[in-house]
């Protein structure tokens, strides 16, 4: 891959991450100043970037290199460690550039909206502009230290808007578990810069990305695995999951944008991006693809059985970046395809949540869909760009899901043997539950009879359909949803795009006839259809959930004790261990040592007198000394 | 301007300042905090002159200057400074402004005048500033322990509840660790007497001896052990928290952020140079001490309901990476070590001085007595995530580079320290979120909103009404409500925050300023001082 540098208007490429810094700064340090005009000034700054974006984009793509770089300063120079801070504008940043501001400008507008009645709206703005500029330093960096920088940014950013409503304990305790389960991934992204340092002596992609051949095999697959520790952690795949679905508690603004259309994909764009060391070890390429078929299994079965609106999307975010997961993980026959997925579930995600996010707008901020119901009529816009996210999501036939889901599927058929068979089966598998949740979720949202007519506490004047401002980007995104597949693979072909990053498009095997994927694979979907009817649409929905059930849904209402395992296994033990390091260094450590010391002076009670005057006196004896060590000084001096 | 005594001139005038404030009449407590405001901003003006006036690429040792002191012993007053002592000046510098105008208020606890205390400090001041600038390894001495003298007073006469018990922990503790050292200057002594026919403790001097690797294990014990208490190493950690709880708190910033400095300031100055093949063959152990210490003291940071200690645990947790930096004998992980005693002093800083702000709202040093501040107070609650932010290291605070720094530099050499250490950042993540958020997310509750709203008289106290238990100041019955940073709070703690950030994406220019005083010391511990070279790739790949 070569890069040139950046001319003309690809020079201006930091300025995507200084707007929307700069803007966080200005609502931050502005104060109550900014109250009236600060979320238009936010949106404003994602705008532009999107708008610079685009140009930059069109610019890169008539470069012969299609990969430009911009050096902006020395970030961390010191012995043979050289980090530069620079900027990389290659296919593959520029399509999440796009994602992000364009996807992230749609989102801001929304916010406008959404926001408009909080009193902390100006802060929302603020974290929400932070959080673009570290997610654009994060695709756009040129070396794993930036990207580093970039990840643990939006990693605070997202601690800072899940907690957003902090004086719920609820939303503080989530957040704090996101940064933390983050955490642990962030060691495995650590120490793999550690190791490119050690064997290579190099963070930035040209030198480690360009020398993997020089890495003993053992080395490459150790990067390989701490780097999926890191995607692991940041893209809610197991075992580092749990967290996700708590993220729920900050703003639904939040949840489109950072919990599911951006963020927690960056994972995905980690180990796409550093494609040229899972090409030299398929160990490490094996875990990937076992990450993902059993996360896409765990979130789908998980979603089947959740009540809140938003934990079923949640639950369906970890399963669809378990699919991207999969089809990173199959190596050069899957990148593209997994960054397709990526684009594709940015739109349908962001849009179902944004849906969401405007039913608990029509709902006086309820979330369970047992108390839904009949909603298809009061909420027409909203019904309908949901309605449309949800069929691209299921993988309707010719809108979004369809093509980039199907992709995957056939890709992981043609890696051929039984891995391929049993990959298949779990993702075909997979697609028939996703049905079966977001059917089952679209049926208690918007049919059937209200059952929230008897909610006394419900606001007057509920449920009505939100303003234009929200609406909207609903309906862009819903056109997003139908058409961006059949765009991105058929059109503009994205494999293409992508061939400076990841080489030429592999010839598919077609182990299986695409045409026999897509039928068995729509009639996979059909089922899971039909099943969620015959569930929840044929017969009437108990208003609370049935206590009495088998234990299949149980542990799928738990999400297959995800926190439950956590707890014992590292939570209760680490503060029945806190508590005791504590006694031990209070009456261990801490007596020993006076313990020493007492039976040196005698007793303990001695020690006790001499502590006073004894020490005062000592102290008084040294400054004296000192005093008079000094006037000898300037004595001797001067004579 | 190299010819200006800079660092007489930074030990003299805070000295003199403490005697003038001393001098005032007790009742002139105001005039005094002025006076120690003005002395301490002119330290910092001749810190920042200094700094003009070094050249990175000179002579290792500059703005030098010696008188002989005790000639009979080869003893000189001798001064001067390389980029590791200079930038330790400058943060002595930065530091004790803050800690005025973070004790403007501040009432004293004991019997003393509060005239008293702003003379401690100056005198504090005075001392620090001698124990970086020392060139003479016995003059070092006499600053180390001369150091002890106005802290014990900060502690004894001005702390918390316990501020006896804490200060003369405090004392014995770092007067052990000097005899020890003090053997060991002697020996050092002795030994030049014999190699160079004449006796010094001029440290040019002594880093050209030749010494037996047996008699350089027993020096470098001397001097770590002494170094140990001070930076302090687990298991001679105990009195830090104590200390760090029971000091006012701009003695605890002091304390923490500078005097606890000088430990890892010496094994950098000293033990490498000095002994290096000693500290090569005990680096192990160093080490290990150093590893556990990082995760011990930070599970007992999570463990902690004081504020004050936590934040003194977290520091035990830190100069373990410090530790680690130094004695991975590598110029990346050393220059790490470095900055981390900057940025850490700093960060901590910030965060005690916060701290410092909270309690004194809410008269109690218990995390249990907060919660949900961040709604009355949104700003402290902020510079107390920033401030908690860089405890933890995150990308974009300066912590970051230098926790990076010590753990990418320390990998090459020690794998093993290296990646138990790393561990340590998930535990700095918990200790940090959790303090956090008990103290400023949830429901505003506890001492201050009690203090805005008198409970009925029938209402229980939820937590057992242990609140009195550890007040440091009263809080008598306001009714007013709680106060979000006043203009002078504001003007403390903004230039600690602008630091955290601006070094924290601009570091260069500070790691500068100290590579080729980390290259010497690496050359004088017979490392390589270009760097570590990869393992396989060729230098320069990118």
């Amino acid at each position: 891959m070569e890069t040139v540098p950046a001319t003309g208007l690809l020079s201006a490429v930091w300025l995507l991450i200084a707007l929307p810094l700069a803007g966080a700064a200005v609502l931050l340090v502005g104060g109550r100043r900014t109250d009236r005009w600060g979320h238009l000034l936010a949106t404003a700054t994602v705008l532009a970037g999107f708008v610079l974006g685009l140009l930059c984009t069109v610019q890169l793509a008539g470069l012969d290199e299609r990969s430009a770089g911009v050096e902006l300063f020395t970030f961390i120079s010191t012995g043979s460690l050289d980090v530069q801070a620079g900027l990389l504008l290659d296919p593959l940043s520029a399509v999440f550039v796009l994602l992000i501001t364009g996807v992230g400008g749609l989102i801001h507008v929304y916010s406008i909206g959404y926001m408009a009645h909080d009193p902390g709206r100006r802060r929302f703005f603020a974290y929400l502009n932070l959080f673009v500029a570290a997610m654009l330093l994060l695709v756009l960096g040129d070396s794993f230290v930036a990207l580093y920088v970039g990840w643990e940014g939006v990693g605070l950013a997202s601690y800072l808007l899940i907690a957003f409503w902090y004086t719920r304990p609820a939303a503080a305790t989530a957040a704090k578990k996101a940064f933390l389960m983050n955490r642990v991934g962030d060691v495995g992204l650590a120490l793999a810069i550690f190791v490119m340092f050690a064997q290579l002596g190099t963070t930035s992609y040209a030198g480690v990305l360009g020398s993997v051949g020089l890495l003993a095999g053992g080395t490459v697959t150790a990067l390989g695995l701490l780097l999926l520790l890191g995607a692991c952690g940041k893209s809610g795949q197991f075992p580092l999951q749990a967290w996700l679905p708590d993220a729920m508690e900050g703003p639904t603004p939040v949840s489109a944008l950072i919990h599911a259309a951006t963020m927690v994909t960056a994972g995905v764009y980690l180990i796409a991006r550093s494609a040229p060391i899972y090409d030299a070890t398929p160990t490490a390429r094996n875990v990937v693809l076992a990450v993902g078929a059993v996360t896409l299994l765990i979130g789908a079965i998980a979603g089947c059985a959740q009540d809140d609106i938003k934990k079923v999307l949640a639950y369906s975010t970890v399963s669809q970046i378990g699919y991207m997961f999969l089809a990173v993980g199959l190596g050069p026959v899957g990148y593209a395809a997994g960054i397709a997925h990526l684009l594709t579930h940015g739109f349908f995600k962001a849009g179902l949540f944004l849906g969401a996010g405007s039913v608990m707008h029509a709902m006086g901020d309820r979330t369970d869909i047992r108390r839904f119901g009949g909603l298809a009529r009061r909420l027409p816009v909203t019904f309908v760009t949901f309605g449309l996210g949800y069929l691209a999501l299921i993988g309707f036939p010719f809108l979004s899901g369809y093509w980039t889901k199907d992709a995957i599927i056939e890709a992981a058929l043609d890696r051929g043997g039984w891995s391929g068979w049993l990959l298949g089966a779990v993702a075909v598998v997979g697609a028939g539950l996703t049905a079966f949740y977001m059917t089952r979720l679209v049926l208690m949202t918007f049919f059937g009879r209200p059952r929230w007519e008897d909610d006394s506490a419900l606001p007057t004047g509920t449920p009505h359909e939100a303003p234009p401002v929200m609406t909207a980007p609903m309906v862009l995104l819903a056109v997003g949803s139908v058409a961006a597949g059949f765009l991105l693979v058929q059109v503009f072909p994205l494999d293409a795009w992508l061939e400076p990053v990841f080489g030429e498009p592999a010839e598919a095997a077609h182990v299986v006839a695409p045409a026999v994927v897509g039928v068995v694979v729509t009639a996979v979907m059909a089922l899971g259809v039909l099943a969620a009817w015959l569930v929840v649409g044929r017969r009437e929905v108990p208003t609370t959930a049935p206590a009495r059930v088998s234990p299949v849904v149980a542990a799928a209402r738990r999400a297959l004790y995800a926190d439950a395992v956590n707890e014992a296994l590292i939570m209760r033990p680490g503060v029945w261990l806190t508590r005791a390091l504590v006694f031990l260094d209070n009456r261990g450590v801490d007596g020993l040592v006076n313990g020493t010391a007492a039976a040196l002076g005698g007793s303990s009670s001695r020690l006790g007198r001499v502590q006073t005057g004894f020490v005062r006196s000592y102290a008084l004896g040294i400054l004296g000394g000192a005093v008079l060590v000094a006037g000898a000084l300037v004595a001797g001096t001067t004579a | 301007m190299s010819d200006v005594p800079w660092l007489l001139a930074m030990i003299v005038v805070p000295a003199v300042g403490a005697g003038v404030v001393a001098a005032l009449p007790a009742a002139k407590a105001g005039l005094a905090r002025l006076l120690a405001l003005a002395v301490s901003l002119v330290v910092l003006v001749l810190a920042v002159l200094a700094a003009v006036a070094f050249d990175p690429g000179g002579p290792r040792f500059q703005l030098t200057s010696s008188a002989p002191w005790i000639p009979d012993f080869g003893v000189e007053f001798a001064l001067g400074v390389d980029g590791i002592a200079l930038v330790m000046l400058l943060l002595v510098g930065v530091l004790v402004p803050v800690v005025v105008g973070a004790s403007w208020h501040e009432t004293s606890t004991g019997k003393r005048s509060m005239r008293t205390f702003w003379a401690w400090l100056l005198a504090l001041e005075s001392t620090m500033v001698g124990v970086f600038a020392a060139t003479d390894v016995f003059l070092f001495y006499v600053f180390f322990e001369a150091m002890l003298v106005p802290m014990y007073f900060l502690i004894g006469g001005f702390g918390g509840p316990n501020r006896q018990y804490a200060a003369v922990k405090f004392f014995l503790y770092s007067l052990l660790g000097g005899l020890v050292m003090l053997a060991s200057v002697i020996g050092l002594y002795v030994v030049s007497n014999s190699q160079l026919g004449e006796g010094t403790f001029a440290f040019d001097a002594l880093r050209q001896l030749d010494i037996d690797p047996g008699v350089q294990k027993l020096l470098f014990a001397g001097f770590a052990l002494a170094f140990a208490i001070k930076a302090p190493l687990v298991p001679f950690h105990t009195w830090l928290p104590d200390a760090g709880a029971e000091a006012p708190i701009g003695g605890a910033v002091l304390l923490v952020g500078v005097l606890d400095k000088v430990g890892t300031f010496g094994f950098l100055r000293y033990c490498l140079p000095l002994f290096p093949d000693a500290s090569r063959e005990l680096a192990p152990w160093v080490l290990t001490l150093a590893v556990i210490g990082i995760l011990y003291a930070a599970l007992l940071a999570v463990g902690q309901t004081d504020l004050k200690r936590l934040v003194s645990y977290t520091s035990i947790a830190h100069f373990g990476f410090i530790a680690l930096g130094i004695f991975a004998f590598s110029t990346e992980a050393a220059t790490g070590a470095v900055l981390y005693m900057v940025n850490h002093g700093i960060a901590t800083g910030l965060l005690f001085v916060v701290v410092g702000m909270l309690i004194a709202r809410g008269g109690s040093r218990r995390i249990a007595d907060y919660g949900g501040v961040s709604s009355r107070a949104p700003l402290l609650a902020g510079v107390f995530l920033l401030a908690g932010l860089a405890s933890l290291a995150l990308p974009g605070t300066n912590s970051f580079v230098s926790e990076f720094l010590v753990l990418i530099g320390s990998f090459p050499n020690r794998p093993v320290f290296t990646v138990v250490a790393t561990v340590g950042i998930i535990l700095a993540a918990l200790y940090v979120l959790l303090v956090y958020q008990r103290t400023m997310h949830g429901p505003f509750r506890g001492v201050l909103a009690a203090a805005e709203e008198p409970p009925p008289p029938t209402a229980a106290r939820p937590d057992g009404g242990g609140a009195t238990a550890v007040l440091t100041a009263p809080a008598p019955g306001r009714t007013a409500p709680v106060r979000d940073l006043s203009p002078r709070e504001l003007a403390v703690v903004a230039p600690l925050v602008a630091l955290v950030l601006l070094l924290g994406f601009f570091p260069q220019p500070l790691i500068a300023l100290v590579e080729p005083a980390v290259q010497a010391t690496m050359s004088d511990a017979g490392v390589d001082p270009a760097g570590t070279s990869p393992a396989v790739g060729e230098e320069g790949t990118d």
